[in-house]
């Protein structure tokens, strides 16, 4: 028997709060995206551990959709900066000051 | 073949119920076809061609959710794919409403992008598979399928709110509404994540009958779950505390695809959260109803009570679109068929004053697609007669006066609310309504009153940026947009080449805009003077709810 | 260990197999470590490594749990190719300098994320201590583990998930294929020149290549 599978869920959550705080505190553009994949990891740890608790494949199949969809996203969204930011260097949300508020 | 398939378990067969996933294969299919036809000539296709092939995909779309609809209306509705989407009288609206949608925003696309001269298939190929995404949210019958369809909504938003490359603006509103969207998006996942935990499923019925047949005690993580799931779904729909990418993104993205945007990633947010909230958590009501409450009111006030203080009309229609999503959260509200019943309506209408409105913005908003301030709509009746028109038409729908569909709507989740006892909501909500009608129709009122001085200075600027619109220069005066002067030009000769013809008037509409222009404004008028349609159409859509 | 609830605090007794327990806590201090080296790292290059730490302990947790597939997938995509993007991207740009986030322009900000995080961790941790986790629900997609006396002699993992993809999240698979489209359409759209006016004289695909090799001068300034 391997450790109680509560103590994963416990760690995805931290793992969550860190990503969230992360998106918030960070104003380098790259290192947000890096803590959004934090927060879908913590999201997969999650899962994981609980079709290892109810005994069920759905968790299981639930990440590996998660995995594509992290893909996606990462490819449109490092498209965006990379489009964004060819005129000028740095990339931190700060630069934003185009439109207010 | 046929041994290959007479080796395979029966029980690893799924039954596909075709009908059921037909308009969302439209939507995907013409996408295909178009970028694959595209791609294998050798010059670049016309973009009329392209916004054709959409039309026709998105009617076909549009037919086949129709006989989707009689289908559940004769035989009932039925889960389809091994329980992964429902086909009921719900995902129908919502497949008849996004495949209408779908229509409008290639039309109004297509004069957007030869006013800019962007060529080439990909515009119209992430509308519809943007839309096949709200598609499958509507019809969603498991949560992931729900995460699914809401990140192709999303991820092919992102991609057209930047689509506007010469704009810088277009660029910043898509990095705001990406790492908003993908912070909400792993929210909203995670939220999947601990409903699974709780409950053991993610399939929404049997959600649902978990909850029936469970008396959960101690039910932190489900409820924890739950609120995480408010939270991404209020992202998504712009309600108040999560509205804060709304008015940049609204404002920043092409006027198209702002118009796209407010309407298709609003119904397919909605729908999702209607059939999560009222089918699976029905149970729950007493405990997320406050939550939503709250969200509703903060949308309802602050959405009216902002746009009345702003310069850009683009940003006075992102906060109203906030405001609207706090009446349609009235439905949701409620909890109750009717209720749903009126959001859906609500969605319904919203949906065409909102391409509508941006329809018109994009063709006032000029070559660069960057003069949105309000100055500029001064005296624009006597300019053009019949956009003044129609704008003045979906904003006097929107502030919900008789006898537009705006009114009904309105009526409808009020009376939702209403039966539900959520009278201080109702009051609320009037009270906002009240406040919104301020600033609509000062807009109107502008655009009737006779240029003044600053009018003059506007038309003039028009004609000016006509001639060169490579100095597309935005309302805070800054350049926003720098093109070369020559490939600009053939830009303004291509914009001539329109139904009015008047070169003389510096705003021309594209000729397919103006078709996009008449269709909204029809079904605000006509839904309007005949409201039973639709009621009996959204009322059918409830009945067959899966409760 | 009590099935089915943090409420009872029993889980908190450390597992008599130690081994389980040690690769626990090795894995989990690795996936904390490198979260918060993303979170605190002024220099994006080592955040992206520190991702790369995190990621490759989140997979020796899914193998600990018997989902091995998951994990090789984990590293492959995530580690393989997501970072290696992250990392391509940043080196392109030529943003690898480090930023200084002691110079906030909101004073305070940084403490009340703090503050949310902690909310945030004490409100879930809160919310799933006080809570029954669902158990005992007729699976619909199938058990993961058929032989739960003997985890390891049961049905590898990638055949439960392979039936299980293929029959009841078949829709689910089928429509990643949308994200998929998406993904290519978008990469097209977003690499092309702004204000390179009509593109109607080239294709896409030239049009990325101009870009690629055109870059690297306008960001080295």
């Amino acid at each position: 028997m391997s450790v109680p599978y509560q103590w994963d869920i416990v760690l995805s959550m931290l793992l969550f709060s860190i990503g969230a705080v992360g998106v918030l505190v960070r104003r380098n553009i790259l290192v947000m995206f890096m803590c959004i994949e934090l927060m879908l990891n913590a999201a997969n740890l999650a899962f994981v551990s609980f079709a290892r608790h109810l005994n069920d494949v759905a968790g299981q199949a639930i990440v590996f959709f998660v995995l594509v969809v992290a893909a996606a996203e990462v490819v449109v969204g490092l498209g965006i900066v990379v489009a964004m930011f060819r005129r000028r260097r740095g990339a931190t949300a700060d630069d934003f000051h185009l439109m207010k508020g | 073949m046929t041994a290959l398939l007479a080796a395979t378990p029966a029980h690893l067969t799924v039954k596909i119920a075709y009908l059921s996933i037909l308009p969302m294969l439209a939507l995907l299919g013409g996408a295909l076809v178009i970028l694959v036809w595209s791609s294998l000539l050798r010059r670049p296709l016309e973009t009329v061609w392209i916004t054709s092939l959409t039309v026709l995909a998105a009617t076909a779309a549009l037919v086949l959710s129709l006989m989707q609809y009689f289908d559940v209306i004769h035989h009932g509705a039925h889960v389809a794919i091994d329980g992964a989407i429902v086909s009921d009288g719900f995902s129908a609206f919502v497949a008849v409403l996004v495949s209408a949608a779908v229509v409008v925003a290639a039309l109004v696309g297509d004069g957007w992008l030869q006013q800019e001269t962007i060529r080439g298939p990909e515009f119209h190929v992430l509308v519809l598979v943007s839309a096949s995404g709200a598609m499958v949210m509507g019809a969603a019958n498991d949560l992931i399928v729900v995460f699914l369809g809401l990140e192709i909504l999303s991820i092919a938003l992102y991609v057209l709110a930047a689509f506007n490359a010469r704009r810088r603006q277009s660029g910043e509103a898509a990095l705001k509404y990406f790492v908003l969207g993908g912070f909400s998006s792993a929210v909203f996942l995670y939220g999947i994540a601990l409903v699974y935990g709780s409950t053991g499923t993610t399939n929404l019925p049997q959600i649902a009958s978990y909850l029936a047949q469970n008396y959960v005690l101690h039910n932190g993580m489900l409820l924890a779950g739950l609120a995480l799931l408010l939270v991404g779904f209020g992202f998504k729909a712009a309600a108040v505390p999560f509205h804060l990418w709304t008015p940049d993104v609204y404002q920043g993205s092409p006027s198209p695809v702002t118009g796209f945007m407010a309407a298709v990633a609003k119904v397919g947010a909605f729908a999702a959260l209607l059939r999560v909230f009222v089918s699976s958590f029905g149970l729950l009501r007493a405990d997320w109803q406050p939550a939503v409450w709250v969200i509703a009111v903060a949308s309802l006030l602050l959405g009216a009570s902002v746009a009345l203080v702003q310069r850009d009309i683009k940003r006075m229609l992102a906060y109203s679109s906030i405001n609207h999503a706090g009446f349609i959260l009235l439905g949701l509200q409620a909890g109750s068929t009717k209720g749903v019943e009126g959001s859906l309506y609500y969605l319904f209408a919203y949906s065409f004053l909102a391409l509508g409105s941006f329809a018109v913005i994009s063709v006032v908003g000029g070559p660069g697609d960057g003069r949105h301030g309000l100055d500029r709509y001064r005296g624009l009746a006597r300019r053009q007669p019949w956009l003044a028109g129609a704008l003045a038409l979906f904003l006097v729908a929107q502030a919900g006066i008789p006898p537009t569909t705006g009114f009904w709507a309105k009526l409808e989740v009020l009376q939702a609310a209403a039966g539900a006892h959520s009278y201080a909501l109702a009051v609320i909500a009037m009270l906002s309504a009240v406040i919104a009608g301020f600033f609509y129709l000062r807009v109107v009122v502008l655009m009737y009153s006779p240029a003044g001085a600053t009018g003059d200075g506007a038309a003039t600027g028009t004609i000016v940026d006509t001639v060169e619109p490579a100095r597309a220069v935005g309302d805070e005066g800054e350049p926003v947009g720098v093109a070369p002067g020559g490939e600009a030009g053939s830009g303004a000769v291509a914009l001539l080449e329109a139904d009015t013809g008047e070169s003389a008037e510096p705003l021309v509409i594209p000729g397919t805009t103006g078709i996009a222009l008449a269709l909204c404004a029809g079904a605000t008028v006509v839904l309007g003077i005949y409201p039973a349609w639709l009621t009996d159409f959204a009322h059918q859509a409830t009945l067959l709810f899966h409760p | 260990m009590v099935p089915g609830a943090l409420f009872h605090f029993s889980w908190l007794k450390i597992p008599a197999n130690r081994i389980d327990f040690l690769t626990f806590v090795f894995s989990a201090a690795i996936v904390l470590v490198g979260a918060v080296n993303v979170v605190r790292q002024r220099n994006p290059v080592l955040a992206a490594l520190s991702l790369v730490m995190t990621l490759f302990g989140v997979a020796v947790l899914f193998v600990e749990q018997q989902a091995n597939f998951l994990a090789a997938v984990q590293i492959i995509v995530y580690a393989g190719a997501i970072v290696v993007l992250f990392l391509f991207v940043i080196m392109f740009l030529g943003v690898d300098r480090e930023e200084s986030i002691s110079e906030e322009p909101l004073r305070g900000q940084r403490f009340w994320a703090y503050l949310l995080m902690a909310l945030t961790f004490v409100g879930l941790l809160l919310a799933g201590l006080g809570s029954r986790f669902g158990s005992g629900v007729p699976s619909v997609a199938g058990t993961l583990n058929d032989n739960p006396a003997h985890p390891r002699s049961a049905t590898p993992d990638v055949v439960v998930l392979g039936k299980s993809v293929f029959t009841t999240y078949l829709f689910a698979f089928e429509i990643t294929s949308a994200l998929l489209v998406i993904a290519v359409v978008g990469a097209v759209v977003l690499a092309r020149r702004p204000g390179a006016g009509p593109l109607a004289e080239e294709d896409d695909d030239e049009v990325e290549v101009e870009v690629e090799t055109a870059e690297p001068e306008e960001v080295s300034t």
